[in-house]
Formats: structure tokens, C-alpha cells, sequence
């Protein structure tokens, strides 16, 4: 078994759902996005970490403001890499999924961006701008490398892609809950979007699924069935407040990750 | 890469979108696939419905103004002393410009989708005061995109989209331009789209959208084809068209209709925007050679620096003020069915004083960029060869900077 799938069958063992942070890497700073992810992983199974780009289509507000501070302080690919490997080799380092848009690995080579995750122990990507079926290749590369790569499906979702996406992907899934960018209020109740998960989980019930998109300290608790739950705007908010008020973004954030994991337990 | 003949070059890409198998294509998020292929199913019924064209055909003639004049510019013609210069006059559209084109058949889909919302980005201000007035036109509630930049920019544009009714978002992120703008708009779209309907204001973003700009603007083109056979009884034996390219929208609906001529008898030039001259930044990534790269749900040549972040643009004109460029222009320039050049902030603004000078036509920056080539070529082109330039927008909404630049008022 995979390192994810072990995430999550611990989590399940524990009767909880996975939980799953998302912060961008070299946010605010290389050596502070190091130091965030070290001290969240004690609360966290699994890191989403962001390879940041100037031209996203589907963030919001919070993480464009974290991806334009990670590129303003020069933060490239390579950084990327050399976080999570120096991650990987801490104490209590857990499975690291990296997120982002394909341009950056177009331009990086996807080859050479593939063989560097897997050197870098990177366990997952999520591409935002990938869909199926167009991921066809580059998720079958993935595979061929032990890489899990991480299908996205939404509430708009036709019922023969959501049959078609679900067999053709690997052992993580990530439910988008509403139509949003990243951040927004939820806006569909949490009974809705647990309805919609499960549509999921009965096409095959051994992939796990995991739901993001509007998931805060307030509506956390209230999506507790679900296989894992994402958190990230509410993360990168957190930075972004903490600088503001000179704050240390380092515990401001790791004490945040601890509230939302005691909300699942 | 080989353009096919008797095929509408919109219609020639594969399966996933891809014209010469990698332009163009749909990198968008998962919640975009299904609007996206609603809007695919019924633009692809619609195109071939003899009533919608009819009803396209009826809005473009007594709404838009069809057809816009083309005209021979006899006083510049004898200036230059080498070619014949003509211009089709697309300014003389409703609004000003070739945008309204593109808005009208998009709210036109809009209102036979059943959606009560359009948004749309702008850079120039033209594709969101015609977004604007189609939408009023219409009865849609509007909401348009504009960077903050432009807005400062482009006064006259942002009170006409103001006029109108509709709700102006403005940009505040990256550089604060159309890249910015196009950005914010699909984000808006992935939150909403159950409810709106998007217009992209240029042959950019996902294949549809590529595909409904071309479609719509060819209605130049459409025009100029009888008008050159009505006014030379054939097809001269050697024409030029000269347009300017920024996203690519007006250039590409000038030329479709020429496309299966061979390129020695009708040439297609294409003139970027290069910036100021002094400025190594501009907006021409087809005639700086830059890299294939992904830029709103497209991949495209684009201003992109090594890791794949997309580079600030340059440009005098908020219409060409743009890093990328449409699929079309890229298979057209890789298929070498057209030739793409680019005229420096200082050569439009001096085109514009000339063009002005000779002629009673008032070309807003952007075309005044096609001008300046258009000029310079046709010095040392025969007297038989016929060039033509679309003015495709009127220099009203630049009036501030033309004040400023050359003291001009208009």
C-alpha cells in the first residue's frame, strides 16, 4: 500500500476522516513554508503544497495572495522540490501532494518534472487545468512512477464522465463541494454535499475521496463522513492576517491546523 | 502543419480541441467541462440552423451596421507612392469597433441557453462597452471585467460600459491589464457558471471560445469579399491585408474568408504590438519567437519567462496589450499561411498622425499599428498590388493619450 492510502486507512482506523492541508510552497518565505509544514504535520495526514503561478483560474482571493508573495520572493520549481525534500527527511514528514498548473510542468518538461517528484518523494499531484480525458497520458505517466494522480470532480459533472473519471483514477479522488474558486463561501449545505460525495464512493467504494473547496473551522465538523477533507484559503488567510499583524505565521497556522484537526476527531 | 482546404479553419482541430494538433485545446478546471461542452452542443447545432443565421444575419444588418464601408485612401495612397491603400472601415459598426460582433452572437447563445447573466473581460474597453450594449440590447444583466490599469486608461470606453447598465469589476491583481481581466472573468465563471454565460472577448481562452470570436468576426471578411469583387469585378491578383494582432480577433475575421487563396496572390500580415521602443517588454509573442505555453485554458505561443510564470506586456494599445495570442494566429503562423510583424508604440502613434493627416478615417492605436507597416511596406510594393488595412476601432477611446502623446485633440 501506498503512503496515501496508509493516511488514510490510519485515519480510518481512528473513525475520523483524513485531513488534508493546503499551503503554498515558499509562502511567505522558503524557509517559513518549511517550518509551517513541519510543525502542521503532527496534525495533518496529508500536505497539498501549491507550486505557485501567476495566471490561476480557479483560485480565490487568499491563494492568489500567497502565490504572488511565493513568486515575489523568487520562489521556483526547484524550491518547490528542495522544501519537500528537506520535509521528507524531518521527523514527522508526512505524504506530500503537490498542486498546481500544467504550464509549470510543460515548461519544467514532464519527464524531467515527474522523475524529479519521485526523487523528492513526492506521493501525489493535482493538476487544477488537467481534466480528463485530456490527463490521460500524463496520469498514466504518473502511474508508471507510483504517483498518484489526483482526479477532480465537481457538482457539474456529467454522470458518464463522473463513471469514466472514477475508473481511470488512482487511489485518491478530490470532490470539489460547490461551484466556487477556492475560498469561497460554502454555499451548498453540507447534507448536499455529502449526498453528491456519496454518488461517488458508490461507483467504487475502495478509491478514496476526499472534499474540498470552502471548508473552515465553522463547516469542518459537518462533513466528518467523508474519506478526507481539504483545507487551504482559510490557511494561506491565516498567513496573510498573521504578517499583517506581525504575528509569527509559523504558530498562527500550526495552532489553526490543531483547532481544525480536535473539530474531526 | 498544413492548413486544409474548403474547411473552415475554425473547424480544423482534433478531438481535444488542438489546431495543428497543439494549439489551442481546454486546460480548464473540472467545473468549467460541463458549461463548456453545453455551450459546444448548442453553438454546433446553432451554426447550422438556417433560422439563427438568418436572425445573426438580421441583428449584424440593421443593429450593427453591415456592411462597413471599404474605401480606397487615394490622399495616402499618393503620399506613400507605391501601392494602392484601401481600408474596410470596421469602426463604422455599432459601438465602434469589430467587438460587437463576437457580443452579439454571444448574447444571442446566451439568451437561447436560458441564462439571465453575461460576463465578459475587456481590455481596450471595446469588447466590454459592445459586451454592454448587446446585453442591454438583449435584456441580459452584465458584468464586465477590466483591469485597473486600463480602466485609467481608457475613460470614454468605461462610461459608455457605465451607460449601458452594466457592472464594471475592476482588476486589481498582476498587472493590473487584459491578462488580469480574462483571469478574474473565468474564475467568475467557475462560481457562477450555472447561472451566466461567459463571453471571452477575443479569439482566446478554451476552444469554443476560439471558435464563437472567429465565427462571429468573419463577417468582416464576408463583407470585403463582395466588396472587392463588386469594386475590382475580381479578386486582385495581388492583395495584402494588413491587421493588427492582439488577441487576434479582428485579424482573424478579416482574413477567414480568404483563406484558400494561395498566399502569393491574397497575403495575410499580421502586425504585434512591440511596445515602446525603448522597452525590451512588449506583446508580440509571434514576432519575438516565444515559447508554446498555457495561458486562459489554451496553449498558445505566449511572453512567458523559463519556469512557465506569464511576463508582464507593454503596449501603448490596451487592446493588443496581451501576452498570449489566439490558436488560430499560431496555426496560421506555423502552417506559414500568414506572416506576423510588429510596429513599436512610437510607429502606430506616427501612422495615426499620417493616416490622419491624408484621410478622414481616425483609427483608433491598435489599427493604427497595421498603418504603420501597411505604410512603410507598400512604398516599395508595384502600383497593381492592392493593400488594405482594417481599421478596426475608432480612435475616440484614445483621445487622452493621443492629447498627450501628440498634443492631438479630437
Amino acid at each position: 500500500m501506498n503512503s496515501i492510502s496508509k493516511a488514510f486507512s490510519l485515519a480510518k482506523k481512528e473513525g475520523r476522516p483524513a485531513l488534508l492541508t493546503y499551503t503554498v510552497a515558499g509562502d511567505n518565505s522558503k524557509k517559513n513554508s518549511l517550518k509551517i509544514l513541519k510543525s502542521i504535520s503532527k496534525y495533518a495526514d496529508i500536505c497539498e503544497l501549491g507550486f505557485p503561478h501567476n495566471t490561476p483560474i480557479a483560485d480565490g482571493g487568499q491563494i492568489q495572495t500567497s502565490s504572488y508573495r511565493a513568486i515575489k520572493n523568487g520562489t521556483k520549481i526547484q524550491d518547490v522540490f528542495k522544501i519537500v525534500k528537506d520535509f521528507k527527511s524531518s521527523k514527522f514528514s508526512k505524504p506530500v501532494i503537490l498542486m498546481g498548473y500544467f504550464n509549470i510542468i510543460l515548461q519544467y518538461g514532464q519527464n524531467k518534472f515527474l522523475n524529479d517528484c519521485k526523487k523528492n518523494k513526492i506521493d501525489g499531484l493535482i493538476i487544477v487545468d488537467l481534466p480528463w480525458p485530456e490527463n490521460k497520458k500524463f496520469a498514466s505517466k504518473c502511474r508508471k512512477k507510483a504517483i498518484c494522480f489526483v482526479q477532480l470532480i465537481s457538482p457539474t459533472t456529467s454522470k458518464r464522465r463522473l463513471n469514466s473519471i472514477v475508473k481511470d483514477s488512482h487511489n485518491m479522488i478530490y470532490y470539489i463541494s460547490m461551484l466556487s474558486t477556492t475560498g469561497g463561501k460554502l454555499k451548498v449545505s453540507p447534507k448536499k454535499i455529502i449526498y453528491n460525495y456519496k454518488k461517488i464512493k458508490r461507483i467504487n467504494p475502495r478509491k478514496n475521496c476526499v472534499i474540498g473547496f470552502g471548508i473552515t473551522e465553522k463547516t469542518i465538523s459537518s462533513l466528518k463522513s467523508a474519506d478526507g477533507l481539504v483545507v487551504g484559503s482559510v490557511i494561506c488567510k491565516e498567513i496573510t492576517s498573521s504578517l499583517n499583524k506581525r504575528q509569527n505565521p509559523v504558530t498562527k497556522v500550526s495552532n489553526m491546523v490543531k483547532k481544525l484537526k480536535n473539530k474531526i476527531l | 502543419m498544413k492548413l486544409k482546404k474548403k474547411i473552415s479553419v475554425i473547424d480544423q482541430h482534433d478531438k481535444f480541441g488542438f489546431w495543428g494538433g497543439k494549439f489551442g485545446g481546454n486546460f480548464v478546471p473540472e467545473t468549467l467541462k460541463k458549461p463548456i461542452n453545453d455551450l459546444e452542443l448548442l453553438f454546433n447545432k446553432l451554426k447550422k440552423d438556417k433560422k439563427f443565421l438568418n436572425e445573426r444575419d438580421n441583428y449584424f444588418k440593421n443593429w450593427v451596421g453591415a456592411p462597413t464601408r471599404f474605401i480606397k485612401l487615394s490622399n495616402l495612397t499618393e503620399h506613400v507612392g507605391g501601392a494602392e491603400i484601401w481600408s474596410k472601415v470596421v469602426s463604422d459598426a455599432n459601438g465602434g469597433a469589430h467587438k460587437i460582433y463576437n457580443a452579439t452572437v454571444h448574447c444571442l447563445l446566451a439568451k437561447k441557453s436560458g441564462k439571465r447573466i453575461i460576463c465578459g473581460d475587456t481590455g481596450a474597453g471595446y469588447a466590454g462597452k459592445m459586451l454592454s450594449m448587446a446585453a442591454k440590447k438583449f435584456g441580459l444583466k452584465c458584468k464586465i471585467f477590466m483591469g485597473a490599469k486600463d480602466i485609467k486608461r481608457q475613460q470614454p470606453n468605461v462610461k459608455a460600459i457605465k451607460s449601458n447598465g452594466a457592472e464594471i469589476v475592476p482588476v486589481y491583481s498582476g498587472s493590473q491589464t487584459l491578462v488580469d481581466a480574462v483571469s478574474e472573468c473565468m474564475r467568475f465563471w467557475v462560481a457562477n457558471c450555472d447561472t451566466t454565460a461567459m463571453c471571452v472577448g477575443s479569439t482566446v481562452g478554451p476552444n469554443i471560445f476560439v471558435k464563437i470570436c472567429g465565427w462571429s468576426t468573419s463577417q468582416i471578411s464576408r463583407e470585403l469579399k463582395i466588396q472587392i469583387l463588386d469594386e475590382f469585378g475580381k479578386i486582385p491578383r495581388r492583395l495584402k491585408l494588413y491587421n493588427c494582432v492582439g488577441g487576434g480577433s479582428s485579424s482573424f475575421g478579416f482574413w477567414n474568408e480568404f483563406m484558400d487563396y494561395d498566399k502569393k496572390q491574397v497575403e495575410f500580415i499580421g502586425v504585434e504590438a512591440g511596445g515602446p521602443s525603448k522597452s525590451k517588454k512588449h506583446a508580440a509573442p509571434l514576432t519575438y519567437g516565444s515559447k508554446i505555453g498555457i495561458l486562459h485554458g489554451a496553449a498558445q505561443y505566449v511572453n512567458q519567462n523559463l519556469e512557465g510564470q506569464i511576463e508582464e506586456t507593454e503596449s501603448i494599445s490596451a487592446g493588443l496589450d496581451y501576452p498570449g495570442v489566439s490558436p488560430l494566429h499560431c496555426f496560421l503562423k506555423d502552417s506559414k499561411r500568414a506572416r506576423y510583424t510588429a510596429a513599436s508604440d512610437e510607429d502606430a502613434l506616427k501612422a495615426f498622425k499620417i493616416v490622419t493627416k491624408y484621410e478622414s478615417i481616425r483609427p483608433s492605436l491598435e489599427p493604427s499599428h497595421a498603418f504603420s507597416v501597411a505604410i512603410s511596406e507598400s512604398k516599395k510594393l508595384s502600383k497593381d498590388t492592392i493593400v488594405i488595412v482594417n481599421s478596426c476601432g475608432d480612435a475616440q477611446k484614445d483621445r487622452k493619450i493621443l492629447k498627450k502623446k501628440l498634443g492631438i485633440k479630437l
